[in-house]
């Protein structure tokens, strides 16, 4: 390999230490205008009236929109493939507001400050309307979030319940037999925000012919063209969606979420305009990982192994449903495919509630279903006293094994066929384990109040969405035997443009400083369902690579006619005939664009699997829980992953060291707090509390490669999966630390107190 | 109203609105790499030198710099090569979407100008005001590391 699994620098790296102008805001438009949305203060009430006159008055204001004055048509925010799976629930301005921040109007001026005014200067009437504010207090409640006639694909919108799923193999029931033993729990995993730097940015003008361009910060280009498309009622070919480098997304920006507002003012006016959501905004308005209460059986016989799995959740969508049913398909399907379990039966709802919106985050699910299976799956080896680690390894899947529950799982649809091609699960926990220090740390430390553990939690993914995403590529051989790359694929921080020009230079058998990647733009590249699900890789990649073979099989055929041999090989970029004579990469381009065997050496393939491969997780957490004061402080977390082949092992490891924070911060310092009328409280970076370079614990990343048969160079996925286990690893050491069992997150220190004084008292 | 203060070199006679932060104000010169995330001062993603302070420009009214030296990361390195921090933070890979990058380079810039041979402790605090969500610190801290070493063996 001269490429893959190097540790290639990145090929935006330059410009990003630079500070150059590679983000949406980083260029100017002349003319533009400012836009700012107005949004609901209450939770739940319908607009009796809203008087915008005042507005007259403002100097530079342009344009104001209220629901009266854009087309009421249904559409879901998700950034998601075709026909969406999530419910069509959502009017660009409606009515009637659902939750605090709910948009109620737009407006456009000249200068921000006259923006701003103009927000101040309409005045609305509100009749307000009892909210839910308790996801448990939402199905068959007298208030129904969702009355209004026109919506599409809500599961029982008198009942509230915006999407339901039920799947079930064997029969979890008939397991009464007396030497079976039953672990069951009540676990809750609350909001939590995606935080990328960078806000939602857009902006929106239109060009020479008149027609739309939108440059915004999204990890879904395409979809951003096709439903800004329908929301508006343009053409699809009115429109040009623009991905410049993104500041971060972590599936906060799989959303239109302000797309379709910065376009509507554009179209409105002719202008251009840009619109910035402020932090405040991001922290309520935006999207957000959907809360989840879940209740789980698992039923385990004398040897150890669980025979039985039951699992019940309750997901809160907020306002309205993007990502409702996947969010929830893939809560299910991760809790159930981790482990080889005969009996299983999953149920789920996800209901409305009066409160902000609920969405893709790194995980999509997982993570909610991984911490009740994973602190479960603890409390059942504590009770029957089996390491945690030998008792996850009688259970755990082994290569070639199928996991039958999954055909049952697909989004909305039935399933593909899930086989476990490739796994090294068991020897990530024997990694982890030995890092950590496990052997010797769960048995000492305990002594004196401040306390010390390890816990350890385990976790599989997918890599794509199988049969559904697609990605695609094309390559243009230029005559000094560079490349140009166009992908579809939606670089958004993660180095994918790196990693698939790792992939292009791989088979191509050049220096990855020879392939130009560009990536996302819908008038220039070729069509990729966009950066989720951690599909880029393994889905994106898989197009290039066929793309790149294509190209290597057109610079042989063109450098073959031009030694005037039937066969040749590719070697030192050369092509090469078996009598040694050769003609170079430079010479075969140069000549096939001016004077021989004529044509541009270019190729452009698509790539879709059935295939989801799972890569596997096992992460380790060393704590220390301070029983005086209930705090706990990470020591160190160590991460070890069997994600493939690696690519690009830095930006790996990168993608681990960057999601342990996210989860630690869910479990321990992020908390999206309401008032009792369902009003956020902590809209700004102190109040919510996301980790800084001095709360970091020490982390180890670690990868253990397996070689992917369906992968591109034998990859799975990396994105996401590290994200799973910091939160539940905690929570099992906070258990071997102190003996406090916590279900709940974000764990708070009073809990612990109070847990450890009654933990204490029982010993006694 | 008039500021004038030296940027990146220059000296610049700033004619500005009263509202105007010095975050607006290098922004509208062209300096991209003075990013806005919160500006409120919580995220860090505009941080500057004011007189080798690293400081959130969101934060500072322009008034506020008469006089001062202000410097931003294009300041850094010259058109050929790049300074000793953000080389590392390029070969270590402590660039990932690369929107706060920026602003660390210039904390950590900061720091070693008043102490050149910081310990992790005191990277960690001098990144502690710069927000990222992507990198979880691990590489921007061994970048700081490698860098200050690498400026040790320059001077």
């Amino acid at each position: 390999m001269n490429a893959v699994g190097k540790r290639t620098i990145r090929v935006d790296g330059s410009a990003l230490v630079k500070g150059k102008p590679v983000f949406a805001d980083d260029i100017e438009l002349r003319d533009c205008l400012h836009v700012k949305v107005l949004r609901s203060p209450h939770a739940h009430a319908l607009i009796k009236n809203i008087d915008v006159s005042q507005t007259e008055a403002i100097d530079g204001v342009i344009c104001v929109l209220t629901h009266k004055d854009v087309p009421r048509h249904f559409y879901t925010t998700a950034g998601q493939g075709y026909p969406e799976p999530s419910p069509r629930d959502t009017v660009l301005l409606d009515d009637r507001v659902r939750y605090v921040g709910d948009k109620v109007a737009i407006v456009a001026a000249d200068t921000l400050a006259a923006a701003e005014a103009a927000l101040q200067a309409i005045t609305v009437e509100y009749e307000p309307l009892p909210a839910i504010l308790d996801s448990r207090e939402s199905i068959d409640n007298a208030t129904i979030i969702h009355p209004e006639h026109g919506t599409q694909g809500i599961h029982d919108a008198a009942r509230n319940i915006a999407a339901h799923l039920k799947a079930e193999v064997g029969d979890v029931d008939q397991l009464n037999d007396d030497d079976l033993n039953t672990f069951e729990n009540n676990f809750y995993t609350p909001y939590a925000q995606q935080s990328s730097i960078e806000p939602h940015i857009i902006l929106s003008w239109k060009d020479e012919n008149d027609r739309l361009v939108i440059r915004s910060s999204t990890q879904v280009p395409f979809h951003v063209r096709r439903i800004v498309a329908e929301v508006l009622g343009l053409p699809v070919k009115k429109i040009r969606a623009i991905k410049p480098r993104i500041g971060g997304g972590f599936g906060g920006k799989q959303e239109i979420l302000g797309e379709d507002v910065c376009a509507a003012v554009t179209m409105a006016t002719g202008r251009p305009a840009r619109l910035e959501f402020t932090r405040a905004e991001e922290l309520h308005a935006a999207r957000s990982r959907h809360p989840m209460h879940t209740r789980m059986k698992l039923v385990v016989d004398p040897s150890g192994r669980i025979q039985g799995q039951d699992i019940r959740f309750l997901m809160n969508c907020g306002a309205y449903g993007p990502h409702g049913l996947t969010v929830m398909s893939v809560s299910a399907l991760r809790s159930v495919s981790l482990y080889a379990i005969a009996n299983q039966r999953v149920t789920g709802d996800a209901v409305y509630t009066n409160l902000p919106v609920a969405g893709a985050y790194r995980g999509y699910g997982a993570p909610q279903g991984i911490f009740a299976l994973e602190v479960l799956v603890d409390e059942a080896a504590d009770a029957l006293n089996i390491d945690p680690i030998e008792f996850r390894k009688l259970n755990i899947y082994s290569e070639g094994e199928e996991v039958p529950i999954a055909l049952e799982l697909g989004e909305g649809r039935e399933g593909f066929r899930t086989v476990v091609r490739t796994t090294r699960l068991a020897d990530c926990m024997d990694e982890g384990a030995k890092r950590i220090g496990w052997s010797e740390l769960r048995g000492s430390g305990k002594e004196g109040t401040v306390k010390r553990g390890v816990g350890m939690a385990c976790s599989a993914m997918g890599s794509g969405i199988g049969g559904i995403d697609m990605g695609a590529a094309s390559i243009k051989m230029n005559e000094d035997a560079s490349f140009n790359l166009l992908v579809g694929a939606t670089d958004i921080g993660t180095g994918s443009d790196t990693a698939l020009a790792q992939i292009a230079a791989e088979v191509l058998d050049v220096s990855v400083e020879s392939i130009l990647v560009y990536s996302s733009d819908t008038d220039l590249t070729p069509f990729d369902t966009g950066a989720y699900a951690s599909s880029t890789t393994y889905i994106s990649g898989g197009a290039v690579k066929k793309a790149a073979q294509e190209v290597r099989a057109q610079i042989l055929e063109q450098g073959c006619k031009l030694l005037g041999v039937d066969q040749a090989e590719i070697r030192d970029r050369k092509v090469i005939a078996a009598d040694g004579h050769s003609v170079s990469y430079q010479e075969i381009c140069t000549k096939s664009l001016y004077t021989d065997h004529q044509k541009q050496i270019i190729a452009t393939a698509s790539h879709v699997s059935e295939d989801s491969p799972m890569p596997f997780n096992a992460t380790f957490a060393d704590v220390e829980v301070d029983t005086e004061t209930g705090i706990v402080r990470v020591r160190k977390i160590v991460s070890v992953t069997d994600a493939g082949t690696v690519i690009n092992p830095p930006m790996a490891e990168g993608q681990v060291e960057g999601a342990i924070p996210q989860s630690l911060g869910m479990a321990l310092s992020e908390h999206m707090v309401f008032d009792a009328n369902g009003a956020p409280v902590n809209l700004n970076f102190h109040d919510y509390q996301i980790y800084t370079a001095r709360d970091m614990p020490e982390i180890e990343a670690v990868f253990l490669e397996t070689d992917e048969p369906t992968g591109p160079f034998g990859a799975k996925a990396t994105a996401e999966i590290p994200i799973n286990g910091p939160a539940p690893a905690v929570v099992n050491a906070i258990y071997n630390a102190c003996g406090v069992r916590i279900r709940e997150l974000p764990i708070r220190p009073e809990e612990i107190l109070k847990a450890f004084q009654s933990v204490e008292s029982d010993d006694r | 109203m008039t500021t004038t203060f030296t940027l990146n070199g220059s000296i610049h006679h700033a004619d500005t609105s009263p509202g105007t932060t010095l975050m607006d104000y290098l922004r509208m010169q062209g300096l991209a790499s003075v990013k806005h995330g919160c500006e409120t001062g919580e995220c860090g993603a505009c941080t500057v030198l004011v007189d080798d302070k690293s400081m959130n420009a969101c934060l500072l009214l322009l008034p506020v710099v008469e006089g001062t030296t202000v410097e931003t990361v294009e300041s850094l390195g010259d058109h050929e090569s790049l300074h000793r921090i953000q080389e590392q933070f390029l070969s270590e890979g402590a660039t990932q979407c690369g929107y706060c990058t920026p602003a660390m380079i210039m904390s950590v810039e900061s720091l070693v100008r008043r102490n050149p041979k910081p310990s992790q402790a005191d990277i960690r605090d001098a990144l502690a005001g710069t927000l990222c969500r992507c990198t979880g610190y691990v590489k921007p801290v061994i970048a700081a590391e490698k860098a200050s070493a690498r400026l040790r063996e320059d001077s």
